[in-house]
Order: structure tokens, then sequence, then C-alpha cells
């Protein structure tokens, strides 16, 4: 397959689109923008889901409840005819519950599993159950094939990996043989438990109740034992989303800023989504300070007025002053704040051309916006920067 | 004095520079003389190499075992399946060589089946540490302002899930090490940017709320300053105006004079958009030590840059 050269031709048949990256690079927004930009270009029913908005982004666009199910926003003026823009965001807790309710194979098992303050507790605070059930909405609205794209934004990860072995995991889990362990002494009347096999476990069960106590590792015995009822259902999921995320019209677009830390970040993930065969379509680099700030003969005659030494050089060589003194220090204001944004643009540059080097072949810039996202239109902007060109026309 | 506490978690929003402060404060606390143990949460190694200076070989990645990269400062990187072993050794008096592959059998389920087992051996790691009094004191490099309350809130929630064992025993002191104002305190990290602040305004009203760790300083972080006065601001439309003037004075070509005009515009552009998000975060902020660290991008990264905010840190929150 020919690389890529356009953010239209990266994106322009895409049918999910997954922006990831380090936190505070700017994912949710660029996810947004380009959803805008989508629109405008492609036309249809796209749809943002986003995991954790800016309470001003969602306003922007005419949300006002948070909610789990999918909400019509307005789309841009130029957008074609019949195109739709949709919006929703990942309630966790929500979107387990109606797993559950989808999975369980009968209402006593469903409510037992409801009212286990395991199910709550897990559920809530794994972060690994937050990747996991934003890819299990992933897969859902996808199948609804209510939509023409999704841009989905990945929940905030210390490792902006993690949400993609989430459903690998989660299967793994429960298939994993220590759960059979735990939940050995406590499975009565269903399979026969083979003497070796209780022998082979006890070892690990008096370690495991002496560090949790037998009422807990009863607690979770049975949580899992419900939830294991379940187990066929998630498998067959796992695989259909780890399908979905390799599919030819499933593209990732990693968000980077030119600070060194977070474009480390984004080297990584690029070298991790390669090694997976993801495809990646798009590097979007926010938050780019103007080159022009570093270039060499502005710097000069900024570092002449900041530094005393050469100053009284340049005083004694003028005739008269130019400025007046209240000119001057304002002047000279200007200059100490340019040297800083020359350093900025300096450093920029520097990663810059490493990024350029090794990312992929669609890369945008989007130079440091000052201003917040306050409305639709600011965001319709910033989507035009990320994706200015028409879909080009295919000649058959 | 927050130096003087013997524990402080470092937490805020991803990319304001959590591990920058984190590092500066075990910077200016080993300059005190103090025993300093910095202990990075999220095993990348950003804590240890932004405090390695240029005469140390970045090669070495940092490990559970803590590593000497200064005179009285320590750094490690937090392993929960090695803080765990650590754990059990400790009080289980397992014979750790002979079963280290059943145990990380163990591992994986303790970690991935219990909840909030995997944060406690984190929280447990040290809040032990403090309490053997190894260190004068123990500054960990913490997880993201959402996450940070999960991990924190873990002794707690074990507590109320496990009736007995030995885990639930281990609770009760991690909790009061956490809640003890004279001892730990969280230190708040952010930029004065919209969701920076948000963030950072969630995580002081769910301490106020549930989290009993004390708020001991906010840090703002990447400060821009105020290029000049309002009256000088009049000063510079003028000049900007007539750029001939400002031409000749700086003995500069147009283009490079426009330049230093647009760095003059964004920076007061920036500063426009953020004021309102700083004013309200100082609404909140209450009387908590508040430290505003200047935007240093002429500093290069890694200890000079350690440093430079240890200095700032110092100045603002007085020592």
């Amino acid at each position: 397959m020919a690389p890529k050269t356009s953010i239209s031709e990266a994106l322009g048949g895409a049918k999910i689109v997954i922006t990831c990256g380090a936190g505070g690079v700017g994912k949710t927004t660029s996810a947004a923008a380009l959803a805008t930009a989508a629109v405008r270009h492609r036309g249809g029913k796209v749809l943002v889901l986003t995991i954790d908005p800016a309470k001003r982004l969602a306003t922007a666009l005419g949300l006002s409840s948070l909610g789990n199910t999918e909400t019509r926003v307005g789309v841009p003026e130029d957008s074609p005819d019949g195109s739709e823009l949709w919006m929703a965001m990942l309630d966790t807790s929500a979107s387990w519950d109606d797993l559950v309710r989808k999975h369980a194979p009968d209402a006593d098992t469903r409510d037992r599993i409801l009212a286990n303050p395991l199910y709550r507790n897990i559920t809530q605070r794994f972060v690994q159950s937050h990747d996991y059930i934003a890819l299990e909405r992933l897969h859902d609205l996808n199948a609804s094939g209510l939509y023409d794209l999704i841009v989905i934004d990945t929940p905030p990860s210390r490792h902006a990996l993690d949400f993609l072995d989430a459903p690998a995991r989660m299967a793994e889990f429960f298939s994993s043989s220590l759960l059979r362990w735990i939940t050995l002494p406590y499975r009565v009347g269903g399979e026969r438990v083979g003497k070796l096999g209780y022998l082979a476990a006890k070892p690990f069960y008096q370690i495991a109740d002496r560090i949790l106590g037998s009422q807990f590792l009863k607690d979770i015995a049975e949580f899992f034992l419900l939830f294991q009822t379940m187990y066929a259902g998630f498998v067959d999921r796992s695989t259909a989303v780890t399908a979905l995320l390799h599919a030819k019209e499933t593209t990732f677009v990693v968000v980077t800023t030119l600070d060194p830390a977070p474009a480390n970040e984004a080297d990584f993930l690029l070298a991790e989504l390669n090694k997976r065969r993801l495809n990646v379509g798009a590097l979007i680099i926010n938050r780019v300070m103007d080159v022009n700030f570093a270039e060499a003969g502005s710097v000069a005659a900024a570092e002449r007025l900041v530094e005393p030494r050469q100053q009284t050089i340049v005083r004694a060589v003028k005739a008269e002053p130019v400025l007046t003194a209240a000119e001057h220090r304002v002047a000279t204001a200007m200059a100490v704040n340019h040297l800083r944004f020359a350093a900025a643009a300096n450093l920029h540059r520097l990663v810059r051309r490493r990024l350029r080097a090794s990312g992929p072949t669609v890369q945008v810039e989007v130079s440091e916006q000052p201003g917040d996202i306050t409305d639709l239109q600011s965001l319709v902007e910033l989507g035009a920067i990320m994706w200015p060109e028409p879909l080009a026309t295919r000649s058959t | 004095m927050l130096l003087d506490r013997k524990l402080l978690i470092v937490t805020g929003k991803g990319g304001v520079g959590k591990t920058t402060v984190a590092a500066s404060l075990a910077w200016a606390a080993s300059q005190q003389g103090k025993r300093v143990l910095a202990v990075e949460l999220d095993a990348k190694g950003d804590l240890d190499s932004c405090l390695i200076g240029p005469g140390l070989s970045d090669a070495a990645r940092p490990s559970f075992q803590p590593k000497e990269r200064h005179p009285n400062l320590w750094v490690m990187a937090m392993d929960p399946e090695e803080s765990l072993k650590e754990y059990l050794r400790i009080y289980l008096k397992l014979p750790i060589v002979t079963r280290v592959g059943f145990l990380s059998g163990i591992f994986d389920f303790v970690a991935n089946a219990a909840p909030g087992v995997r944060e406690i051996v984190t929280v447990g790691k040290f809040a032990y540490e403090v309490r053997e009094e190894n260190y004068d004191i123990v500054i960990v490099d913490a997880t993201s302002t959402g996450h940070i309350i999960g991990h924190l809130d873990a002794p707690q929630a074990i507590n109320e899930l496990v009736g007995v064992g030995l885990i639930r025993g281990q609770t009760e002191w991690m909790r009061e090490i956490l809640a003890d104002p004279v001892k730990t305190a969280l230190v708040a990290v952010t930029t004065a940017e919209e969701m920076p602040v948000v963030e950072t305004i969630e995580l002081i009203d769910s301490l106020k709320n549930k989290m009993n760790v004390h708020l001991g300083a906010v840090v703002v972080n990447r400060v821009l300053d105020e290029p000049f006065t309002k009256s000088d601001l009049a000063l510079f439309e003028r000049l900007a105006a007539n750029p001939q003037r400002l031409h000749t004075a700086l003995g500069a070509n147009a283009k490079e004079s426009q330049a230093l005009v647009n760095s003059t515009r964004m920076a007061l552009a920036l500063r426009k958009t953020r004021e309102p998000h700083l004013e309200e975060l100082l609404s909140v902020v209450g009387k908590t030590p508040t430290a505003f660290v200047p935007w240093l991008p002429d500093v290069s990264a890694g200890l000079e840059l350690v440093q430079a905010v240890a200095t700032h840190l110092g100045d603002e929150l007085g020592w």
C-alpha cells in the first residue's frame, strides 16, 4: 500500500479514527476538531466519542447534559446537506451495567452481579476497566451502523497504549487458571473438581488467604463465579474489538506537542502502533511555536537590547537616542520576552526535525493558539488548520 | 513548612510539569541536607532522567532498589510486583528465592482480581519508608489528578471491603500516615490553562469531601510574566503602530522588529486567555500556600531546569 500523502487521503475513507497521545497535548480537542472537518469535507453522520471533555468544549457544541447517550449537535455552516454531528461521552459505570444486562444468562445472575460490592468497586476504580469499556462502546456504536465515522479519543492512561491491550487482557483474565484456583473451593454442584487440582491449588490458596482473609477471598470468588457466566460473551467481544482495531477503515491519529516529554511518548506510541500493525494515518503536532521567533536577526536585536554592555555600545554609536526612556523600557521588555519565545521556538525546531524523520508521512502542524476553544466556530477553525483540503476527487 | 513534612505526594494533570516539580522539591530538600527518597510511580524513567546531571550516565535505568543520584538524594521507580514481594518477605517471612515463580502467579491474581491491591502495595511501599524513617523525606511523583484519588483512597477502600486478614491489618497505619497533616502533604501542580485548572479545582473539592490528605501547596507552573504595566501597554501599541522608530532603535530590519512585536502580542494574548483561569483557581485555593514558577523555556531540560525551578519554589514557599 502506497503511503498516504495528505490528511484527506489518510482520513477520507476512515470509519473509525482513534486519537492517542500523552496527557495534556490536546487529544480531546483534536478529536472534536477533526470531526468538524470530517463533517465539512465528507458529510454524512459523524460521532465524537469523548472520554473526558472540557466542559466548555461540550457547551461550545451545544451540549448541556453529559450523558452516556449520543446527542446531536450543530454542524459547521458549510457542511453538505444532510450531514449530522453527534457527540457522546463515556460513563464507565453505566456502560458496565449495560454490558452486564446484555450478557448475563438470567435475571437472577444479573441482579446478583449488579448488587455485588466488588463489582461496583472494580468497575469504578480500575483504570483498566475504563480502557476496556471505551472500546466496548466503540464496538457497539460501530455495529449499530448509525454513523459513517466515529472519532474517539483514548482514555487518559499512564501509558497511552494500555487501552489497546485491554480486550486481550480481559479475555485472558477470565480464562486464567488462577481464577479457576481461587473459585475452586466454592464451586458447588458444578463441574467435578479433581483431587489433584485441589491439592495443586492448596498452597496458593493458603497464602492468598493469609494476605486477603478468607471472607474477602470468598467475596472475590463469588463475584468471579457470577462473572464467569458471561465468559463466552466476553471472549467473543474481545475478539471482535481486536479485529475492529485492526480493520482497514480504522485509523490511528497520534497527537503530540513539541515539548520533549510528549514528543518522546509520541515516538514510542508510533513505534508500538507499527509493531502491532495498526494503521497510523497521521501525526498531529499541536502548539507549535512560530519559527520566526527563533530567526537569528531578531534574536540578535533582542540580545543587544537586553545585554547592558552591548547596549552601551549601541547607545554610543547613536548620535541621539531614537527612543524615549519609557519607550526604551518597553522595547527592553519586548526583547526579554522575545528571547523566551525564541528559546521555545528553537527547542520546537529541534524536536520537530526528529519527529519529521521518525513519524508517519502525513504530519500536520498546528501553531500555538492563544485562545481557548469556546464555540463551534473556533473548533471549526482548528479543524480547518488540521484538515484544510477537501477530499480529492477519485478518478476511476 | 512544606519540606518539613515526611511525605510529599506530587500530582497534576498530564503535561503540566509534575515530574519537574517533584524533582525540584527533592533537589531542594537534599540541598538542605535532608536524606531524600524520590519515587516515580509510573516507571517511565522521567523523574530519574531529569535528576541525572551531565556527569552521570543516563544509561542507568531507574530501579525499585533506590539509587543515590546525588549526595542525600535517592531515586527509585515503583514496581508493584517488587513491592508485593518485599511486603511478603517482611510480613509472611516467605523463603522468597525458592518461590519467585509461584509468587508472580500470586501477584497476577492478587493485583488483577482483588480490587485495590495494586494501589495498596504502591501506597504501602512509600508509606512504609516513611514509617520506618529510612529517609528524612519521601517525595512521590504520583499519578495524574484523575487517578490520584483512587490511589490514595485504596487503604480506605480495602478497609471497607475486607473484614479481616493481613492486608486489612495493614491499612490502618497507612491511613494514619496519609491523614496526618504534620507528616504528609499533597502538592497539586497546574498551569494557568483551562483543563489543568478545572482538574485542580476538582481535586481540591474531592480532598475537601472525601479524602483525608492535606493539601500542602499548589504550584502554578510555566507562568508567563506580564511583559509590561498598563501604561507601558499603550506605549507598546504606539511603537507597534510606528515600527520605523523601533527598527532604528533596534538596529534591525522590518522583519526582525516585526518578530519582536509578534512575540509580544503572543505573550499578551496568552496572558489574556490564562488570567481568568488563574483567578478561578486562586478563588478556591484559599489559604493553601501557592507558588508561581515562571515559564523557563531558555533553561535546558534536566538538572539545570530542576535547579532553577527549585530556586523559584524556595522563593515562593519560603525556604
